[in-house]
């Protein structure tokens, strides 16, 4: 594997210590910042899944949208909630599937253009 | 198996202090809690004689904060075991916790418990679980437990065995799960009179997660993996001294998780910290405000009454916790007892 990684005057466009400021968005939004801080919130809370099975979710989300501030908020996150390797693999594999599956299934999109276009 | 003895406790204590720049930054202890008007902060009462029967133990856990192990030679003595029951039979103290090490691998361990249900003591045993599958002069322990009305705690890291071994050695789930099948075909978890409840401490650089939550995940896969019932489940903070201080310094996270408990700090949960209602007996008859203090060997004061054979129940029901900064570990989110999460 490469050990390049994209830089920007010396310095990764991702830093670990960023996501401890992410409630430093409201600086320029705090109305709409404080509603999506309570919104998130809510969201995460045990109701009819438990708060062990969202943070799998967003675990799983977090790799489909490849956010390493989220993977690592989760994968904590998880672990606090009793998810272990096993679990958070498993959930990192319907990941995968769904992103899989997304692309595959294209491929009847494929085959019926393909159709139209053979004589 | 056997690992080297931990870090001596005042070079501990010096590193949680002062052992790098953002350790020292850090705010003592003592001023958070007078910050939020809880110092000084005294004992409420003495309800539990929790007697460490000493370091000796079939297992070395990663974490174990008693640095314990089987080459460990430091067990109680007949004779400070007696001055224990002195004590619990002139005082009004309605629970005995004894814990180790493995406590049941004591010469006296059997003697001492009996003689504590005699005089009509509640017991807690604090039992590592595999030392039931140990060997024949074990074997007969659940019975044993169960014919005293024993309360046993047994730690279990996990449901599953890659947790649960990676931080007690190799095999130890499978070991436990035996045992764990051993005790509830004694009636252990199904009997009201036969409390077996589970502890569970984090793996890692993390708190624990809400303990009821844990406890419906727990029930329900040992039950659905193993046929396994148990009464409750218990979170631990990992205290970050001995065994797991030194791993925090291996991975270079000591700085990250203190700082995760200081900034995790919750004013009720140093409300009901265990040291106000619990006296820790050392194996050499030393007292403490508990079992992280005794590791740490930051006695009770005052000195006069140090010493289970200077016992003075007056003095200690009133007196002044020893503190210091390994203690935001018992008052991080939820915070941490040996009953579990303390709110």
């Amino acid at each position: 594997m490469s050990n390049h990684t994209p830089h920007s005057h010396g310095r990764s466009y991702y830093q670990p210590e960023d996501l401890k400021r992410f409630g430093d968005i409201a600086q320029h939004n705090d109305h709409l910042a404080k509603k999506f801080f309570e919104y998130y919130g809510e969201v995460f809370k045990p109701g009819a899944l438990t708060a062990r099975e969202k943070s799998l979710i967003a675990l799983a989300v977090a790799h489909a949208v490849q956010c390493p501030y989220c993977i690592d908020a989760y994968t904590s996150d998880c672990m606090e909630k009793g998810a272990d390797e096993k679990q958070m693999m498993e959930a990192i594999h319907v990941t995968a599937a769904i992103r899989g599956g997304a692309s595959l299934v294209h491929g009847v999109q494929m085959m019926t253009q393909a159709e139209k276009l053979s004589v | 198996m056997s690992r080297p003895v931990a870090t001596p406790a005042i070079v501990q204590l010096q590193l949680l202090k002062e052992g790098s720049p953002r350790l020292s930054a850090l705010p003592r202890f003592q001023q958070t809690l007078q910050q939020h008007g809880l110092a000084p902060l005294k004992a409420s009462g003495l309800d539990i004689l929790q007697v460490n029967v000493g370091k000796l133990c079939n297992q070395a856990c990663r974490h174990c904060h008693v640095d314990a192990g089987p080459t460990r030679t430091e067990i109680m003595s007949r004779e400070t075991f007696q001055a224990c029951l002195d004590v619990l039979r002139e005082h009004p103290i309605p629970t005995v916790d004894i814990t180790g090490g493995a406590p049941e691998m004591n010469p006296h361990f059997r003697w001492f418990v009996e003689e504590c249900r005699k005089i009509g003591k509640k017991v807690m045993v604090r039992c590592n679980l595999t030392i039931l599958t140990a060997g024949p002069q074990f074997a007969d322990l659940p019975e044993f437990f169960a014919a005293q009305k024993v309360e046993v705690i047994s730690s279990l890291p996990h449901y599953s065995s890659g947790w649960t071994d990676r931080q007690r050695g190799d095999h130890v789930f499978e070991k436990s799960v035996r045992a764990l099948r051993k005790l509830n075909a004694v009636g252990y978890g199904q009997n009201p009179d036969l409390q077996l409840n589970l502890v569970t401490n984090p793996v890692g650089v993390f708190l624990p997660g809400n303990q009821k939550d844990l406890e419906a995940d727990f029930k329900r896969e040992l039950r659905a993996q193993f046929d396994i019932t148990f009464n409750q489940l218990f979170t631990i903070t990992n205290m970050p001294i001995s065994r797991f201080l030194e791993s925090l310094q291996k991975a270079g996270k000591l700085e990250d998780y203190l700082e995760k408990l200081v900034q995790s700090f919750n004013p009720s949960a140093a409300l009901g910290v265990m040291c106000r209602n619990l006296i820790s007996v050392g194996w050499d008859g030393q007292l403490y405000d508990c079992d992280f203090n005794q590791m740490l060997e930051l006695s009770v004061t005052p000195a006069g009454a140090n010493h289970i054979k200077s016992f003075d129940w007056a003095t200690l029901n009133t007196r002044e916790i020893t503190l210091n900064q390994h203690c935001y570990g018992c008052t991080a989110g939820s915070g941490s007892s040996c009953g579990g999460a303390v709110v």
